[in-house]
C-alpha cells in the first residue's frame, strides 16, 4: 500500500514557466474532481500571482475549485515556520524550541546553514503528502513547483545528504523515510522546458542526474511552444526564396494595405520559419529522452486564470 | 586594474558616465559602448532572474569590450556548451584562459567558468596550514558545503571575483615597478565582467557577504566553538538545554562532526570575513558598474524591479537594464487588427493571396506580442524613471559562437 499520496514534482530551467505548469496541472486534476495542494518553496509568491489572490500565508487556503467538486489549495511554504512546526510536533520543544531561537539557531538554521533549507522545505511536502483524514490521504495529489532543473536532483536528494552526516537519531530517520517517498511509484518528477537548445540540454542533463539519484521522472513538458502559422504552400515559397516583394504587394493592395510593407513582412515570415525549424530540431532531439513528452502552446495573450483553464485542459493530466 | 582605486579615495562627482540612479530625470537608452569605453569602469556585474540571458549578455559585453581595445576576463558561471566552446571554455580549471584571436588596438579577452568546489577548496588551502587544510577538506560538513549545498556558489562567485580583481591589480603594479607596464606577457586586465549565479533569488549574491559574516559572528557558531575555545563561564545556562535539544534532534554525532569542522575552520574565519566585505565595498565602489539583465515576460521584469529597488537600497552604481528578447514590430503601419481583417480578405484569393495571408497573421501575431511587451516596459519605465534601458531583439536562432555574440554586442550597442 503507498504511504503517501501522489507527488508531482515540477522544475525547469528558469523562464521555461514551471510555476504556471505547476498550477496548470493542479487545474487539470482538480478538474476530474481531485483535492490537490499547491506548494511553492522560493518564496518567490508566484502562485498568487497567477491565481490573482493576495501573497499566501503559510497556512493551506483554497484558491480554486475545479468541475466536479475538485479543489486547488495552495501554500507557501516559509522554512522558518516549518522548522517551529517541525520541532513542536515531532519535539514538543516548548521550552527549549524558544531557547533555540534566542540563541538565534532559528535563524541559523533557516538562513545560513547550507542545505537545511531544503531538508525543511522537503519534509514540509513529505508531511503534507503523508497526512491522511478519516477518508484516507488529506489529499488526492501534492504539486510542488520546485527549484530549477540545475538544482533539482540536489534539492530532492537532500536528505541523502544529511543521511550522509548523520548517522543515527531521529533525523536520520526522518531524512531516510523522506528520501524513500521521492524515489517510490508514488512521486514523479516532470521537467518543464522550451525549445531551445540550452533549456533542452539542461533538460537531458537533468533526467540523465534525477535517474542517477534513482528519482522517478515522469513527465517532459514542452510549455511555450509556437504553433506554425503558415500553410504548406506559404512555407514551401518562403524554403524556396520565390516569394518577391512585387507579388505580395500587389496581394497588400488588394486589401488596402501598403505594399511598402511586403519586403517586411516576408522577412518576418523567413524568421517564423526559422524558429519553426529550431523547435523541430530540439523536439527531435528531445524524442529520444526517452520520457513521455507533452506541449503546451505559446499563449500570446499572456497568462490569466482563464489561460490556465486552457492549459489545464490541453494537459490533461497525468495518470 | 590600475590600483587607484586602493591609494585615492573614491570620488563620486564628476563623472559623465551613462550610469543611472534609481530616481531623478527620465533616462535616456543605456550606452554600451561609453560605459565599456570609459576606462574607470573596472567591473561589470550583470545580473537578473534565471533563463534572461545573463551569461550571453556578459559575454558579448566582455567580447565588445575587448575588440574595442579593453583588457577584458569574463567570469562566467553556467554558460551553454557550445557557448562554452567556442570561448575555448573546454579546460576545466577555474583560472582564465585567453580567447583565441580576440582584441583589437591592445585588448584581450580572458575567459573562465567558476568551479565552485575547486574555488572553496583552494582558499582553505590557501589560508590554512597544510595539517589543518587536509582535516577540513576531509570533513563531512565540509565537503557538503563546498560541494552540495544551495548558497556555496554565490560565496564562491563573489570570492573569485575578488580574487580577479586582485590578481588584475598586483601583476599590473608589479609591471609598473619593473617599467613593463603594457608589455605582451604582463596578463593583466583592466575590465572584469561577471555573470552571476542562477539563484533561487537572483539576489542571493548580494547576500553571500553579509550572511558569511553573520553566520561567523552568529551566537550558535560562538556556541559551537565555546567547548573547544574552553571555559564554561562562557556558556550561558541556555546552553545545556540547546545542546540536549540538539543532540536529541540530530544526534551527538552530528555535533560533534559539526564542532569539529567549525573549530578547523575557526583559523579560517576571520579571513572569510574580511574578503567578503571587502569583495562587497569593491561591488559598491566607483569602478563598478551593474547591468540588470532581464526578458519582457511579467515575472523577469518583477524581478528586475525589486532587483533595482535593491541596487539602490545598498548603495551599488546601477548602469541599467537590458532587456533582451524583444519582438520588435515589423512591418509599420500596419496594425494587428488591419492585419486581421485584411487576412480574411485574402483567404479566398490567389496563391500569392493566400500566402499575404499567412504572412499577415504572423504579422498579427508579432504585434501583439510587441504590444504586451511593450506594456511591460512601460510599466517598469513608470516606477523606475531614472534607469537606462537597452532592448535587444530577438534573435532567430541560439548564440553559440563568437560571430553571435558579435551581433548581441551590437544589439545591445544600440547598432541597427
Amino acid at each position: 500500500m503507498a504511504l503517501s499520496t501522489q507527488l508531482h514534482v515540477v522544475t525547469g530551467k528558469g523562464g521555461t514557466g514551471k510555476t504556471t505548469v505547476a498550477a496548470a496541472l493542479a487545474m487539470s486534476l482538480a478538474g476530474k474532481g481531485k483535492k490537490v495542494l499547491l506548494c511553492e518553496v522560493e518564496g518567490r509568491q508566484g502562485i498568487a500571482q497567477l491565481f490573482d489572490v493576495p501573497p499566501l500565508p503559510y497556512e493551506e487556503r483554497k484558491i480554486a475549485v475545479g468541475r466536479g467538486g475538485g479543489e486547488v489549495f495552495a501554500l507557501a511554504i516559509d522554512p522558518e515556520a516549518a522548522l517551529l512546526e517541525y520541532l513542536s510536533m515531532y519535539y514538543r520543544l516548548g521550552r527549549a524550541g524558544k531557547a533555540l531561537d534566542r540563541f538565534g539557531i532559528i535563524d541559523f538554521a533557516t538562513t545560513i546553514a547550507p542545505g537545511v533549507r531544503d531538508v525543511l522545505l522537503t519534509g514540509k511536502v513529505y508531511e503534507a503528502a503523508r497526512r491522511r483524514d478519516d477518508n484516507g490521504f488529506t489529499y488526492d495529489a501534492v504539486i510542488m513547483d520546485a527549484p530549477p532543473t540545475g538544482r533539482i536532483t540536489r534539492f530532492l536528494n537532500v536528505n541523502s545528504e544529511v543521511a550522509g552526516l548523520a548517522k543515527v537519531g531521529p533525523i536520520r530517520r526522518q531524512a531516510d523515510s523522506i528520501m524513500q517517498m521521492m524515489r517510490s511509484p508514488e512521486t514523479h518528477v516532470h521537467l518543464v522546458t522550451v525549445l531551445e537548445e540550452m533549456p533542452v540540454q539542461e533538460t537531458i542533463d537533468g533526467i540523465a542526474e534525477l535517474q542517477s539519484a534513482r528519482l522517478p521522472v515522469g513527465q517532459v513538458i514542452l510549455n511555450l511552444v509556437r504553433p506554425s502559422l503558415l500553410a504548406v504552400g506559404t512555407r514551401e515559397a518562403l524554403e524556396a526564396g520565390s516569394l518577391g516583394p512585387a507579388k505580395v504587394a500587389k496581394s497588400l493592395a488588394k486589401a488596402s494595405l501598403d505594399g511598402a510593407a511586403a519586403s517586411a513582412l516576408i522577412a518576418g515570415g523567413s524568421a517564423h520559419l526559422e524558429r519553426q525549424r529550431l523547435q523541430a530540431g530540439q523536439r527531435e532531439i528531445l524524442e529520444d529522452c526517452g520520457r513521455p513528452l507533452v506541449e503546451l502552446p505559446l499563449l500570446s495573450d499572456g497568462i490569466d486564470l482563464g489561460a490556465l483553464f486552457d492549459l489545464a485542459e490541453r494537459l490533461g493530466g497525468p495518470e | 586594474m590600475t590600483g587607484k582605486a586602493q591609494t585615492s579615495p573614491p570620488s563620486r562627482k564628476g563623472r559623465s558616465s551613462p550610469r543611472g540612479g534609481q530616481s531623478g530625470p527620465a533616462a535616456g537608452p543605456l550606452d554600451i559602448d561609453h560605459l565599456l569605453g570609459d576606462r574607470t569602469t573596472e567591473i561589470i556585474v550583470c545580473c537578473g532572474s534565471g533563463g534572461v540571458g545573463k551569461t550571453t549578455t556578459a559575454a558579448a559585453l566582455a567580447l565588445r569590450a575587448a575588440e574595442q581595445g579593453r583588457k577584458v576576463c569574463v567570469l562566467t558561471i553556467d554558460p551553454a556548451r557550445r557557448l562554452a566552446q567556442a570561448m575555448g571554455l573546454t579546460e576545466l580549471d577555474n583560472t582564465p584562459r585567453p580567447v583565441k584571436d580576440i582584441g583589437a588596438e591592445g585588448g584581450s579577452l580572458d575567459a573562465m567558468m567558476l568551479d565552485m568546489k575547486r574555488t572553496f577548496d583552494e582558499v582553505v588551502e590557501a589560508h590554512a596550514t597544510p595539517e589543518k587544510a587536509q582535516q577540513i577538506l576531509a570533513n563531512p560538513f565540509y565537503v557538503a558545503l563546498s560541494s552540495s549545498f544551495a548558497g556555496t556558489q554565490e560565496y564562491m562567485a563573489m570570492e573569485k571575483l575578488g580574487q580577479l580583481h586582485a590578481q588584475a591589480g598586483q601583476i599590473v603594479q608589479d609591471s609598473d615597478l619593473k617599467g613593463t607596464a603594457g608589455a605582451p606577457t604582463a596578463k593583466a586586465w583592466d575590465l572584469i565582467v561577471v555573470d552571476t549565479p542562477p539563484s533561487r533569488s537572483a539576489l542571493d549574491f548580494l547576500d553571500a557577504p553579509d550572511r558569511l559574516s553573520s553566520m561567523l559572528d552568529g551566537r550558535f557558531i560562538k556556541l559551537l566553538l565555546a567547548p573547544a575555545k574552553g571555559p564554561a563561564r562562557l556558556l550561558s545556562a541556555g546552553f545545556g538545554i540547546v545542546t540536549s535539544a540538539l543532540n536529541k534532534i540530530l544526534g551527538a554525532q552530528v555535533l560533534t562532526d559539526m564542532q569539529t569542522f567549525v573549530a578547523a575552520f575557526d583559523t579560517l574565519f576571520g579571513g572569510f570575513r574580511q574578503r567578503a566585505e571587502s569583495t562587497y565595498a569593491l561591488l559598491q565602489a566607483e569602478g563598478t558598474a551593474f547591468i540588470v539583465v532581464a526578458a519582457p515576460e511579467p515575472a523577469a521584469m518583477r524581478e528586475a524591479s525589486y532587483f533595482v529597488e535593491r541596487l539602490a537600497g545598498e548603495g551599488m552604481p546601477l548602469a541599467g537594464l537590458v532587456i533582451n528578447r524583444v519582438h520588435e514590430n515589423g512591418a509599420d503601419g500596419i496594425t494587428a487588427s488591419d492585419a486581421e481583417s485584411a487576412t480574411r480578405k485574402l483567404g479566398d484569393g490567389t496563391a500569392t493571396d493566400q500566402i499575404t495571408a499567412d504572412l499577415l497573421t504572423i504579422h498579427a501575431e508579432r504585434m501583439r506580442v510587441a504590444a504586451r511587451e511593450a506594456r511591460l516596459k512601460r510599466r517598469f519605465s513608470a516606477a523606475h524613471s531614472g534607469v537606462a534601458t537597452v532592448s535587444v531583439a530577438a534573435l532567430a536562432g541560439d548564440v553559440h559562437d563568437l560571430d553571435g555574440l558579435r551581433q548581441i554586442g551590437g544589439l545591445l550597442a544600440g547598432e541597427a
